[in-house]
């Protein structure tokens, strides 16, 4: 069973859907005893960072969160879901994040070194390329095109914690893992059958855990 | 590197797909959950949906297809027309949409461009504009109400401030060019491409598969929007797509 963490923010019914589609058991809730029953949670998350670590923080969910992760269970941060995995962002402000993966958010600068304007959001189809092939999010996959929104990116500190890159004015972590947390910056129930892909690898890697 | 992207656009109008050529003169063109799979299977990156019912019973209507449709397509979808409230913009996104468009309601009201934002960030909140060229003005005039009522809008000021209000993206639809299957407006597209920093979609008048080329190549647009081109099977996306990569423009 999939956990969906509802929590205010986010497009729960795509990925709800696609994991109907995938034919995986889930619930949505902010429920902490629910969530507790799970094998394997998912934080999804569209909007602004500081707005959603308030909200976890208030309802008790960061700390039953970080409870989890401590217990090292399987946990999925998807776009904002992924940021706020690292430890802060510059979002509204300094704001402190989940901190499971070493690294910070920072606004892509807008403009390159040469000066040169590009558009922010990062909004479309860019193309993957893979750090670790085998990890068990993208194992199976060919790197293609996935679907991203944002205007935050992660400055990861070690570069252990990148799976997978793509190029938007330096490389940008599309997905993100350590142990048995991991993040994908796009939106893998938009990204075709890609990244309908990876969130059926991350269900076997949950059903498998379970076993 | 980020594609440029191909944006099939369906006008719904009490959960049937219709499209009107230069906004009036209607046909029914099918089903929005049969018509958005067969898209999305086509390798459309994007849909979006244009609710031009005028009754309160086909907006519910809306609501339903766009449940139906968010249970199907596995790509990002906009659903545009008749967004008054962030109530309205509430019940789109909680259905399943990706993102919502607003036109009349944003010039009528532009904070409710930052009201969206704010509730739901900026990038689900796209900003439609509908422009025409005005010899007065020596420069393009927003119309709202479809294309029927002219505001006293600058196309360059508007798009400035709906950015400023938070607007994630910029739909920008030729009046003159729309229906004419002449090429999309190059020379405006440039323009608003060269105020905004954030996405902006061309609308209006392609007509053949160079069109795409000139629109993303010559004019800088990030995606295109056609709707007849494609439902009358003139051409496909995939089509589209391959004299893009044969023209050096990068698509998925």
């Amino acid at each position: 069973m999939i956990g969906i963490v509802d929590y205010g923010m986010g497009n729960l019914h795509s990925v709800s859907k696609a994991l109907e589609r995938l034919g995986a058991t889930y619930i949505v809730s902010d429920n902490k005893e629910k969530l507790q029953s799970c094998d394997g949670l998912i934080l999804p998350g569209v909007g602004a960072f500081k707005d959603a670590m308030e909200i976890l923080n208030e309802n008790g969910l960061s700390s039953f969160l970080k409870q989890w992760v401590e217990d090292e269970e399987p946990l999925l941060g998807i776009c904002l879901g992924m940021q706020l995995l690292f430890q802060s962002s510059e979002e509204h402000g300094h704001t402190e994040g989940l901190g499971f993966l070493p690294g910070h958010v920072k606004r892509f600068a807008g403009k390159t070194r040469a000066g040169d304007r590009y558009k922010v959001p990062h909004m479309g189809w860019n193309q993957l390329r893979y750090l670790q092939p085998e990890h068990p999010i993208v194992d199976a996959t060919e790197p293609g095109h996935v679907y991203f929104v944002h205007s935050y990116v992660v400055h990861a500190n070690t570069s252990d914690v990148v799976v997978a890159t793509a190029d938007y004015d330096g490389d940008v972590p599309a997905v993100v893992g350590k142990h048995h947390v991991f993040g994908t910056q796009f939106h893998p129930e938009k990204s075709s059958t890609l990244g309908m892909s990876m969130l059926n690898n991350y269900i076997r890697y949950v059903a498998e855990g379970r076993e | 590197m980020l594609t440029k992207r191909l944006i099939p656009c369906l006008d719904v109008k009490e959960g049937r797909v219709v499209k009107g050529v230069q906004f009036v003169d209607l046909r029914d063109a099918g089903d929005p959950v049969e018509l958005a799979a067969f898209y999305d299977e086509q390798g459309a990156d994007e849909l979006v949906f244009l609710d031009i019912s005028a009754s309160h019973e086909g907006r519910k209507t809306m609501i339903d297809v766009v449940e139906e449709v968010a249970g199907t397509l596995a790509i990002p979808f906009t659903v545009g027309g008749g967004i008054n409230s962030v109530e309205d913009m509430r019940a789109i996104l909680r259905a399943g949409a990706d993102k919502v468009s607003l036109n009349t309601a944003a010039v009528l009201r532009p904070a409710l461009i930052g009201e969206g934002a704010a509730f739901f960030g900026s990038q689900c909140i796209v900003v439609a504009v509908d422009a025409k060229w005005d010899e007065s003005i020596e420069s393009w005039r927003v119309y709202t109400h479809g294309g029927r009522k002219p505001t006293d809008w600058d196309i360059t000021d508007w798009v400035k401030e709906a950015v400023h209000q938070g607007a994630g993206e910029i739909l920008l639809t030729s009046m003159d060019q729309d229906g004419r299957k002449t090429g999309f407006d190059l020379p405006l597209t440039r323009t608003v491409n060269e105020v905004v920093g954030v996405p902006v979609i061309a609308s209006g008048g392609a007509g053949n598969r160079q069109d795409f080329v000139e629109v993303f190549e010559d004019a800088g647009a990030d995606a295109a929007l056609a709707a007849s081109i494609f439902h009358y099977k003139e051409t496909s996306v995939e089509e589209v797509k391959q004299t893009l990569k044969e023209n050096g423009v990068v698509v998925r």
